[in-house]
């Protein structure tokens, strides 16, 4: 049988690595806010024959958009955010750079969204990732009311579940610095989507460590914990795996439009089931068992 | 028990022959006009917001003037010819909103200069040739046209004895004098209203235009509508048309007229695109899940993609039939949702074998399997359900419209994967198992 919970301090060390990287990462760069957030415009357009994208950025910069994000789309399309021009104006725009990179150009998307509109969104967004927080933690303390202590099961689903959305966050924190990836409503869709998706893992392993508590199956919690966590590792990995396939397929077929929100479900869901196989019950574990120093691993070898 | 699973049985085929034919209409295209709800992201067109300045008007007038804005607007664009446009109003913070959304190849530019214009109502005369002129006077030595700006904004609607509908006005100071003047010459000729230069038309499609019949001052009133409610939507018009009552934008409490707060234009080939890998992605994702539920469980696997095909057409056919507006992050959603209804069969299917392991008979092995499921089944997906509904909300803010679609597609496909599960796998499960046909532990994935 697979050790899960005895390997807790690799599993918490590799989570706090990436996730001081992640804040690391975001106190200095930030995130990249899209037109949802930021307000602007932002438009696709469709160059054929299709352009460089070293040329495009060239041509803006003479424009006078030298601080455009240019996202190439492939198949001759990029997606370009600039601050606010009226679609009049996106238009003429359209126009100038077909001439000047001699290729015909079609704007097919033309989104504009004021500074307010934004503000409120990115507020809302907020909102919502906390809403979700505490409705999930409520959700769980209610489902394992029997159990002694309910709050400790909802609080490991919940910090599991911050854990998630920090990591991701992170990491797009990073592809914003390295890529010039943005950050807009969708990726908030994508981000609660899996914060349901990877408390819904969490939950099944807790509902088995619940039954196999209630038939003592071990005096020892962490053992009882670990066949949980093995007995349901069958059933975490083939959701997951059936889950990623539809993903993947989405992630490299599905178009660019969807393309980054398509890469926070695909990463929600590894890093969701990796939080719920290697985390959430392992801080049952330590919190039963009191070992504290186990979430700071490595440290009282040096001292 | 056996007669149970049978009528379920029957339940389940009728349930997927009814989703099948209300889905596959053979002269309907699923994807087209007829068939599926699109979003604007999917089928090409334009989402407008303005704010509206409603600064001018009286306080507690605010909501009929703006159903009369909303009238004003959805005449223009259909006198563009764009018929399946929708104009809403939405209150926001006290601010009020128009929402337009036009679908398709319109001429977004000229819909737009549309909606930019004033709401003024124009009374027009038939000049010696039958053109429609505006019908002018003199007031204070000004040439002035009459035009709903001198109605008071009381006009209404009654019936008169013999009930037909029955417009009643009242005029300012300046319109009752223009009025006296226009009418005086126009006795027994007909007055028409235009909205820019397009007349108003009755439902029967002909132009609007009353004969006046007697010399109107400050009071009058309009005969022979064709019916109620044409009465009240030319009410509106009147009232809204009182005052200007711009659409636009607030900048740090300045007022920019024209600018929307919030626009979409999507072309609809991208959209085609879009709804093309789609379809790419989902049938490539979902051969490698069938491939692999077969591979790994056997017969149980073979029996959740059965049950699995008939989640996805009836699925569909919720989609067509509530309706729900598909936009491209709701086909994620959906496609998603195809791989997260394996959830509920896998977790079964992995008890069904634990308990087989463990000795039981493949008929208590299947039914503890799906007991004993049930809870993690019902407990896990709630928390999918709790997202939809913080996504559901989030969705209902401007920026963040698409969302919706995303959350609403989840949790009726969550909702729809928990009934797949339970009782479509069940029955077929329950009926091979009791059929044994195929007794081969082999079958269903344990090894001996």
């Amino acid at each position: 049988m697979i050790d899960f919970v005895g390997k807790k301090q690799w599993f918490f060390l590799i989570s706090e690595i990436l996730i001081v990287a992640g804040i690391i990462s975001l106190a200095v760069f930030g995130l990249k806010p899209g037109t949802d957030f930021a307000g602007g415009t932002s438009m696709t357009l469709h160059f054929s024959p299709p352009v460089e994208q070293s040329q495009l950025r060239e041509e803006m910069a003479e424009l006078g958009y030298d601080k455009a994000t240019i996202q190439n789309a492939g198949e001759g399309n990029f997606i370009i955010h600039i601050g606010e021009i009226t679609s009049g104006e996106a238009s003429e725009l359209a126009e100038k750079l077909g001439a000047e990179l001699d290729s015909q150009v079609k704007i097919s998307d033309y989104y504009l969204a004021s500074p307010t509109v934004g503000a409120e969104t990115a507020r809302n967004a907020g909102i919502a990732v906390i809403i979700a927080a505490v409705a999930m933690l409520f959700y769980i303390v209610w489902a394992f009311r029997r159990m002694p202590s309910p709050f400790r099961w909802g609080t490991c689903a919940v910090i599991a579940l911050v854990h998630d959305v920090f990591i991701i966050v992170g990491i797009f924190s990073i592809l914003g610095w390295l890529a010039g990836v943005e950050i807009d409503a969708l990726f908030i869709t994508g981000l609660l989507a899996v914060v349901g998706y990877s408390i819904n893992n969490t939950v099944v392993i807790f509902d088995r460590i619940r039954e196999n508590v209630s038939r003592h199956i071990s005096p020892d919690f962490a053992v009882t914990v670990n066949s949980s966590i093995v007995e349901t590792l069958g059933r975490s990995l083939n959701t997951s795996l059936t889950t990623l396939f539809v993903i993947l397929a989405l992630f490299l077929f599905g178009g660019a439009t969807i393309h980054y929100f398509v890469l926070v479900l695909l990463l929600g869901v590894i890093i969701g089931t990796y939080s719920s196989v290697c985390i959430s019950s392992q801080l049952l574990v330590v919190w039963e068992k009191r070992e504290w120093r186990a979430l700071l691993p490595f440290v009282r070898r040096t001292t | 028990m056996r007669s149970r699973n049978i009528y379920l049985l029957i339940f389940i085929l009728a349930l997927f022959g009814f989703a099948l034919w209300s889905i596959v209409p053979l002269d309907r295209n699923v994807f087209g006009r007829e068939g599926l709800r699109l979003g604007l992201d999917l089928a090409g067109g334009s989402y407008l917001v303005y704010q509206a300045d409603v600064s001018g008007i009286e306080l507690g007038t605010e909501d009929e003037i703006m159903k009369g804005v909303k009238d004003v607007i959805e005449r223009r664009i259909n006198a563009l010819g764009i018929t399946e446009s929708t104009v809403q109003i939405q209150r926001h913070d006290g601010d009020r909103n128009i929402v337009i959304q036009i679908p398709g190849i319109a001429d977004i530019e000229k819909a737009k200069e549309m909606v930019g214009l004033f709401t003024v109502l124009e009374f027009r005369e038939q000049d010696a040739e039958g053109n429609w002129v505006p019908a002018t006077g003199t007031v204070n030595g000004e040439e002035l046209t009459l035009s709903s700006r001198y109605f008071k904004e009381n006009t209404e609607v009654t019936v008169d004895q013999l009930g037909s509908p029955l417009l009643i006005f009242e005029m300012d100071e300046t319109g009752a004098q223009l009025f006296k003047q226009i009418s005086t010459r126009l006795l027994g000729k007909q007055l028409a209203i235009f909205l820019g230069d397009e007349p108003l038309r009755g439902e029967d499609g002909n132009i609007i235009a009353p004969e006046v019949k007697s010399v109107i001052e400050d009071r009058g009133q309009i005969e022979q509508l064709r019916s109620y409610a044409e009465a009240q939507e030319l009410s509106r018009l009147l009232n809204a048309g009182r005052i200007d009552v711009p659409l636009g934008r607030w900048v740090d409490g300045a007022f920019e007229p024209s600018v929307p707060l919030y626009e979409r234009t999507v072309d609809a080939t991208l959209g085609q695109d879009s709804i093309q890998k789609s379809i790419m992605a989902a049938v490539i994702g979902i051969t490698l899940l069938l491939v692999f539920m077969i591979l790994y469980y056997r017969l149980p696997g073979l029996v959740a993609c059965l049950s699995l095909g008939i989640y996805g057409v009836v699925l569909l056919a919720i989609f067509k039939l509530v309706p729900v507006t598909l936009t491209l992050p709701g086909l994620a959603g959906f496609i998603l949702s195809l791989g997260m209804a394996v959830d509920a069969n896998v977790l079964i299917f992995e008890r069904m074998k634990e308990e087989l392991r463990g000795g039981r008979s493949l008929g208590a092995a299947a039914e503890t399997g799906f007991n004993r499921a049930w809870t993690a089944i019902r407990d896990s997906n709630i928390t999918t359900f709790i997202a939809c509904l913080i996504l559901f909300w989030l969705g209902g803010t401007l920026g963040a419209f698409m969302v919706r679609g995303f959350a609403l597609t989840l949790f009726i496909g969550v909702a729809l994967s928990m009934f797949t599960a339970i009782v479509i796998t069940r029955t077929f499960l329950r009926l091979i198992v009791g059929s044994q046909v195929v007794t081969n532990l082999a079958a269903y994935g344990v090894k001996k």
